[in-house]
């Protein structure tokens, strides 16, 4: 006798209390607050923030939280609510020149304009535990020590490194798109094209898994596309975010975001209707995310490859790979379907495969002949 | 509980689920998908790009015939959810709760009861009438895509009718196999133009798709392509005149409902080799068992009601 | 109501726009899906002259930021437009070939149906959605309809049109998968004749 399983509902219902038990942890533990995560786990949010396409550093915090640290499960949490939400408008283009710095540096340039500002990076940090954090209160209970600041003033110009060179005419231009033209694409709303505009690119690449940019960028390096980059700018810091309310008609700011921007400058031998000169790739990333904004500038810059008329033969070029493979709600998604029942599609295969198989075994008679 | 029979949402008549829309998705957003629902109609077969939202489901679990669903359903609709042909799958009661959730929609888990279908790999065995919209989840829309992995050429290749490809892929199989080794989500032509993927069902279930006096819709969400075939269309499987197009048979019958004519599950009943075949529509093999029809294991009298 | 001077005098959308566009949605995807067979709408609305209920009712569907409309003379007036800004807030365009829907409401002297986007051989469905309001849905020439959503063949009747619109529409049968697809609306009745139909007669 047989009686197929049910009782489907039960059992995500028992799945969902098992998962709260599992995210609360020993209950004799302090819970953690989400102002405890924005606060001291900063870089988890910004990068919640920047995958999750949403800026909001409390919702990132409570993603974070709800989803036990899966910080690709928080993204498609804030994703998720992300598209409920309304349009209001499209705010100004933010002016990265006059962000407020808190980090800039260059690897092209000893010294320029505005200073090289080391700010806050594990760059120069020896890699040790510290065994002090170890402890409850173990950082003493009590803040670092303070910093004399740079004197880096806010609002104040800040030229970017690449517009140094620009001076000279020996970087390309950067077009501005042009105002009276079409609006940029927006890739929350419309489906990909090919080939993509370098817009779609760069919302996709802002926003694409920081793992699967870092990797590509780095395949960059290694002679899979060869773009011979130079870190011309790293900047992190607070921009204004600035919209033009219709009854105005003039541009107020409703906030400030912390972003980093990256130009990567790079080599150029010239083409057919270019002279020689540096190119740029470009990387913008909310929060302090220095590794996903330099991982972008490299495959904004492979991905220039046709129009730059280079060869496109490795992955980082390859403009529908990268776009296509580069969410990482969508590949979390179908990769983890697998784990849905496939039972029909199974036994499909199972019986071709029995029946392949009994032919193998046992050829046609007039085969022998 | 089986509970084959058709149970009113929480309560029909108010939207559930505070804060987010009828059936989840904003106004705007249905709106793009009935356009693209209504252009899918009128080009049969072809794929229609569109805006795909993020879901509170994952990406490749539905979501494209989620967003199908909750443009098209209004609070007079009965909703039946399947995944491999059972309605007590946890995906498909994930899915149907969240309808009646979000919607407050009656749902059923009787095919005939059902003004709205939404399915994952199967037809249901019970033929689909007029009036009846299946509307099913497809992970990967592209038929050529297997073959051409860049959507840059197999829409060129849509646009020129150029499926040559895929028929040197099918012959390749015959000749070295002696037959099609294609055995689920099989390609078909639609109304003799576009090439289209049938999501992954089983070939079985091809023929169910021809003139199907019901609307079928086709939403993959993570791919970001909604396509359609209109009632009474032609769908023709792809095959050759010495080898024509054939469907999987069993030797065995349904071990619950005896039902010789339907798609079986093998199921495993000990490490020994011992298996037995139940059908995979679930309510089709209830309600035949309901009407009496027993197989070979079928449980006893007084145990029935699973 | 008199020619409106200003906004005050907008007339109400429908009435509860969440149930009642997914209602004359369904009709209408109805009607697409099966050419030629009429259906009713049955909203409650008191559209701006011209617009019949039909017409208005597709309108407040389907239309918004992202739909651009061109209207025929007959249906463009300034309390049409005005009340499609607000409901809908769809631009409208002077051009044909930049719609995305057409609204015609004197469909004898419309222009050419291949004046709108047809698509693209590889975007098909980048095409116009045209919408003729039409004085009946019952008189008129009977066309013969066969193809996608038509188990035999189908009758159609619509009255208003110009005798030479069945034919042009024949010849632009070749061009599928372009095309553009009619939908006709007359009263509270709609239906439709997708590019996929084919017209004998």
């Amino acid at each position: 006798m047989y009686v197929a399983v049910k009782g489907g509902e039960k059992a995500i219902e028992a799945s969902h209390r098992l998962l709260e038990e599992a995210r609360r942890g020993d209950p004799s533990v302090p819970e953690v607050s989400t102002r405890q995560i924005a606060e001291q786990l900063g870089l988890a949010v910004d990068r919640v923030m920047a995958e999750g396409s949403l800026y909001d550093r409390e919702l990132a915090a409570l993603a974070i939280k709800q989803a036990q640290g899966d910080l690709i499960e928080a993204v498609f949490l804030l994703r998720a609510y992300r598209t409920t939400l309304p349009r209001l408008g499209n705010s100004e283009p933010v002016d990265t020149a006059r962000m407020a710095i808190r980090r800039r540096i260059s690897a092209t340039f000893k010294d320029i304009p505005g200073g090289q500002v080391l700010g806050p990076t594990y760059d120069y940090t020896h890699r040790l535990l510290d065994f002090r954090l170890a402890g409850e209160g173990g950082s003493g209970g009590k803040a670092a020590a303070p910093v004399e600041r740079a004197d880096v003033p806010a609002g104040e110009p800040m030229p970017r490194v690449a517009d140094l060179l620009g001076h000279e005419g020996l970087i390309e231009e950067e077009a501005a798109p042009d105002a009276a033209g079409a609006p940029p694409t927006d890739i929350t709303r419309e489906p990909l094209r090919f080939p993509a505009g370098r817009d779609a690119r760069l919302q996709t690449l802002a926003r694409g898994d920081e793992g699967f940019l870092l990797a590509l960028g780095y395949s960059s390096q290694r002679g899979f596309s060869n773009n011979h980059p130079f870190a011309g700018e790293i900047r992190y810091g607070t921009v204004a975010v600035e919209v033009v309310p219709e009854e105005l008609g003039f541009a107020v700011e409703i906030g400030e975001i912390e972003v980093t921007e990256v130009q990567m400058v790079n080599q150029f031998m010239g083409s057919a209707g270019a002279p020689p000169q540096f190119t740029r790739g470009y990387g913008l990333v909310f929060g302090h995310q220095e590794r996903k904004a330099m991982s972008m500038a490299l495959v904004d810059r492979a991905l220039r490859a046709a129009e730059l008329d280079e060869a496109a033969v490795s992955p980082a070029q390859d403009e529908e790979f990268v776009l296509y493979h580069s969410d990482n709600v969508e590949a979390s998604g179908f990769v983890q379907h697998l784990k849905l029942p496939h039972y029909v599609d199974f036994q499909s295969e199972l019986e071709l495969l029995r029946k392949l198989r009994a032919e193998f075994e046992a050829p046609p008679a007039e085969a022998a002949e | 509980m089986a509970g084959s029979g058709t149970s009113a949402g929480p309560d029909a008549a108010r939207p559930a689920e505070d804060g987010y829309n009828f059936a989840y998705l904003d106004e705007q957003t249905k709106r793009m998908i009935r356009r693209a629902i209504l252009k899918a109609v009128a080009i049969p077969g072809y794929q229609v790009p569109f805006g795909s939202r993020e879901m509170p489901l994952p990406f490749g679990w539905g979501t494209g015939g989620i967003q199908v669903t909750a443009s098209i359903i209004g609070r007079d609709d009965t909703l039946k959810v399947i995944d491999q042909g059972a309605d007590d799958t946890v995906n498909a009661v994930s899915i149907r709760k969240f309808f009646a959730r979000t919607a407050g929609v009656a749902t059923t888990e009787r095919t005939e009861d059902a003004t709205i279908l939404q399915t994952r790999h199967r037809i249901p065995e019970t033929r689909l009438a007029a009036g009846q919209i299946l509307v099913y989840q497809v992970p990967i829309p592209e038929p050529l895509r297997w073959l051409e992995p860049r959507e840059a050429e197999t829409r060129k290749m849509h646009a020129l009718e150029e499926y040559g490809v895929m028929h040197v892929r099918l012959y390749e199989d015959i000749a070295r196999f002696g037959h099609i080794a294609t055995s689920y989500d099989y390609p078909v032509r639609v109304n003799g133009r576009y090439l289209m993927r049938p999501s992954p069902i089983p070939k079985f279930d091809n023929p169910k798709m021809d003139r199907s006096p019901a609307l079928q819709l086709f939403g993959a969400g993570r791919e970001k392509r909604i396509y359609a075939i209109p009632p009474h269309t032609g769908v023709r499987s792809l095959d050759f005149d010495d080898h024509p197009f054939e469907v999987q048979k069993w030797e065995d019958v349904c071990a619950l409902c005896g039902s010789g004519g339907s798609f079986l599950d093998e199921i495993v009943t000990d490490d020994r080799g011992g298996r037995m075949f139940v059908c995979s529509d679930t309510d089709y093999c209830g309600r035949r068992r309901e009407a009496g029809h027993t197989g070979p294991a079928a449980p006893d009298p007084e145990g029935s009601g699973a | 109501m008199a020619a409106m001077s200003n906004g005050s005098a907008l007339r109400p959308g429908l009435r509860d726009p969440v149930p009642d566009s997914q209602q004359v949605f369904r009709r209408v995807l109805a009607a697409m899906s099966e050419p030629g067979t009429v259906r009713d709408v049955a909203v409650d609305l008191a559209p701006p002259a011209p617009l019949d209920r039909a017409t208005a009712a597709l309108c407040l569907t389907l239309l918004d930021f992202e739909t651009p409309v061109w209207l025929d003379a007959a249906a463009d007036c300034e309390e049409v437009r005005a009340w499609l800004r607000f409901h809908c807030g769809c631009p409208l365009v002077e051009e044909t070939d930049a719609a995305r829907f057409a609204v015609m409401a004197a469909p004898a002297e419309m222009p050419a149906l291949d004046a709108f986007p047809l698509g693209s051989e590889a975007y098909p469905d980048e095409s116009a959605t045209v919408i003729l309001q039409v004085p009946s849905l019952e008189a008129g020439e009977a066309v013969t309809l066969r193809g996608p959503g038509i188990e035999d063949c189908r009758e159609f009747r619509a009255a208003g049109i110009a005798g030479s619109f069945w034919t042009r529409r024949r010849e632009m049968e070749a061009l599928f998968p372009q095309g553009v697809d009619l939908v006709f609306a007359s009263g509270a009745s709609l239906a439709a004749v997708p590019r996929s139909t084919e017209v004998r007669f």
